[in-house]
């Protein structure tokens, strides 16, 4: 096995497809007219956008291309869903989210707490899975907007969407999905969902960073984040990034050309999550194992520290993510794992895989020779393991 | 990622002195699975020398090359010379730390203390790193460990002590309890902000060398944990000309950055009436 690098870590980003960069090329070059300019030099580049408006819709099945609202990626339709409704109803003071959001809601909640809003928190089970039932019941008449992930960053694990939004459909309260994590993972279909607001972002399905977008269902009361102007309708104003938008449009139409092979990826991931869990005796998988986008796995190493198993990965080319309080800069671990009631002995050591499909068999079985000696390693420098034993110490929390 | 010196890096790859002594003179504990990170250090003491010493940790990668660096800083040494180790020397030996890992060299320091008092028969509480109130309850830290932390580091600000402490890093429920001992320290210790290294009159050549280290080793990594740098451009008399790069070179608040971080570190670290102006 001749392997340099694996990178295991496309939750956080993924390699922009060969032919998505192939696409986007002509924009900086030749075809670099305004898409709002008067002559064939920019009206046909407007034809190009649209066609990724196009491509976009169709990967989440929406009914109308209008409905797609370019914006800078996942963190912008976020908050252009959030606030834009919010700006709406303003005598509206109330949002439902949940505890394991991706800080691009999570935090804007909390500002929205600082400012006089009542948010709540929806809680998940020890396996990531959301209490719908808690959410049904915050609802109220001073709800403004719920807004839900469909599957999580760390976990993979996805919510049952279409159950909420059968619910608020009946309530009459919009629904926003943030659906980063799930786009060009699982099929999508917004109307069979029955939510008003749906955003992704382009660099977790192989296009390039800093473009995404909001599906807005027509009709929606919603108003813009920023105000210029009449690009994407007045709804998302500034000359349009058009290179980005071709690229997000041609990695739309490949998502969805390449959605059947899920069940291979899923295949793969399950092949490393099984090699993990037979491999070693102080490990176990964090959140749902059946309800879940086919590329992720989040394993809980005990006794070891998250950081040092990605040090120590990363020296043998192997790029994964942990939700350990050390590698993320805070001082505890991930809130999503601390949600979940994951204990402290694992969450420390989790650590979360997540391929795509450009990820290999042989890359696979490369981590699982690879993890053997890495762990064995701090599991000898480990406190908490008793080398001649072979198994953890009693632990007194 | 985090920027770790090459020494960090060496020495998390290649940690020296792992493992336990069988039937050591003393033994420190410190920390839990809970709040990250850990280590256990075991002492062998001949005649009041160190004569071995060993690790284990649980923790990140600087926590593993801060118990080493400690471990080789010790042994040999006389008890009394080891006591005088303080966090600093720890993260000094390493090449430096990210400021937010700073506790980990404190960790060093505790499970040094804490060894010591077991080789002496004293027995510190489980839940006193040293003796003390506990301050801050999700991380066990006491006033006492801050005081020490905020003398020995000369630090100012909570997120200092959060850093070098993990004190106030989860719940933040005693943040004002770390302001108040903060505000103490720096009103009862007016040598708090005193430059540790400065003998004063500096010659011109010590005074540039103390800025180089100053801008390298405090300012640098904190301006660019938000994307920005600094260039010394030239040092005249007690006027420091910089550079601001990156996102600091057009930042609406580089002015606050020149005056309350850049002047303010080169005053504690070098002289106290160094002025600084952006070269232009």
């Amino acid at each position: 096995m001749n392997i340099k690098s694996v990178y295991f870590d496309n939750n956080a980003t993924t390699m922009v497809d060969p032919a998505v960069l192939e696409a986007m090329l002509p924009f900086f070059s030749e075809r670099y007219g305004n898409p709002s300019s008067m002559h064939d030099f920019g009206g046909a580049v407007a034809a190009d956008v649209e066609k990724a408006r196009r491509q976009v819709a169709d990967l989440l099945g929406a009914e109308n291309d209008y409905e797609i609202v370019f914006t800078s990626g996942g963190t912008e339709s976020d908050n252009y869903a959030i606030m834009g409704t919010l700006a709406f109803f303003r005598e509206k003071r109330h949002v439902i989210t949940t505890r394991v959001e991706h800080p691009a809601v999570l935090n804007l909640c909390k500002r929205l707490e600082r400012e006089g809003y009542r948010i709540t928190y929806v809680p998940v089970d020890g396996e990531g899975m959301l209490d719908v039932e808690f959410l049904k019941k915050a609802v109220d008449d001073d709800t403004a907007v719920v807004s839900v992930m469909y599957a999580n960053n760390e976990t993979g694990v996805i919510f049952p969407v279409e159950e909420i939004g059968a619910f608020l459909n009946e309530r009459g309260v919009p629904f926003h999905i943030d659906g980063v994590q799930a786009a060009g993972k699982i099929p999508i279909d917004v109307k069979k969902i029955g939510c008003d607001m749906f955003g992704i972002s382009g660099h977790k399905l192989h296009a390039p960073k800093g473009i995404g977008a909001l599906f807005v269902k027509r009709g929606t009361r919603i108003r813009p984040l920023l105000y210029g102007g009449h690009q994407e309708r007045g709804r998302r104003p500034g000359t349009e990034n058009v290179p980005a938008i071709v690229g997000l449009g041609k990695a739309a139409e490949l998502a969805l050309r390449y959605l059947p092979q899920e069940a291979e990826l899923a295949r793969l991931r399950d092949r490393l999550e099984k090699g993990i869990l037979e491999k070693f005796g102080n490990v176990s998988v964090n959140g749902s194992r059946t309800h879940r986008v086919p590329n992720t796995t989040n394993v809980g190493f005990e006794f070891i520290e998250g950081e040092a198993i990605l040090l120590y990965l990363n020296e043998k080319g192997i790029a994964a993510s942990s939700g350990s309080a050390c590698s993320s800069g805070s001082l505890e671990p991930s809130h999503v794992l601390r949600a979940m009631g994951v204990p402290f002995t694992a969450a420390h050591g989790s650590i979360r895989f997540s391929l795509s499909r450009f990820s290999t068999q042989d890359e696979v079985d490369y981590v699982l020779s690879a993890l053997p000696e890495i762990i064995n390693r701090l599991l000898e420098i480990s406190p908490f393991w008793d080398n001649k034993e072979k198994k953890g110490k009693p632990i007194t929390v | 990622m985090w920027e770790y010196t090459d020494k960090v890096k060496d020495l998390y790859k290649h940690p020296q002195n792992v493992g336990t002594i069988e039937n050591a003179d003393a033994v420190g504990e410190v920390g839990s699975i809970v709040c990250g990170d850990a280590l256990t250090l075991y002492l062998k003491i001949e005649d009041d020398v160190i004569k071995d010493a060993k690790f284990q940790t649980f923790g990140c990668g600087s926590a593993i090359a801060s118990s080493s660096a400690l471990t080789e800083m010790i042994k040999g040494k006389r008890v009394e010379d080891a006591e005088k180790i303080t966090n600093r020397d720890i993260a000094d030996f390493l090449g430096g730390l990210p400021e937010q890992k700073m506790h980990c060299s404190v960790l060093g320091r505790e499970a040094l203390d804490k060894a010591l008092a077991n080789w002496r028969g004293i027995t510190l509480d489980d839940a006193h790193d040293v003796e003390g109130e506990i301050v801050c309850q999700c991380f066990g830290v006491t006033d006492a460990l801050i005081r020490k932390v905020i003398r020995e580091n000369h630090l100012k600000t909570v997120e200092d002590v959060t850093n070098y402490t993990k004190a106030g890093g989860a719940c933040g429920s005693c943040i004002p309890k770390i302001e108040d001992i903060l505000n103490d320290e720096l009103k009862t210790s007016p040598g708090v902000a005193a430059a540790p290294a400065a003998k004063k009159p500096l010659s011109n050549i010590r005074r540039i060398q103390l800025v180089e280290e100053t801008i390298t080793d405090v300012i640098r990594p904190i301006l660019q944990k938000d994307g920005g740098n600094i260039e010394l451009v030239d040092v005249e008399g007690k006027q420091v000309m910089v550079a601001l790069r990156g996102n600091c070179a057009h930042c609406l608040t580089s002015d606050v950055t020149l005056k309350n971080l850049v002047q303010e570190k080169l005053r504690e670290f070098v002289e106290d009436d160094i002025e600084v102006v952006e070269a232009r």
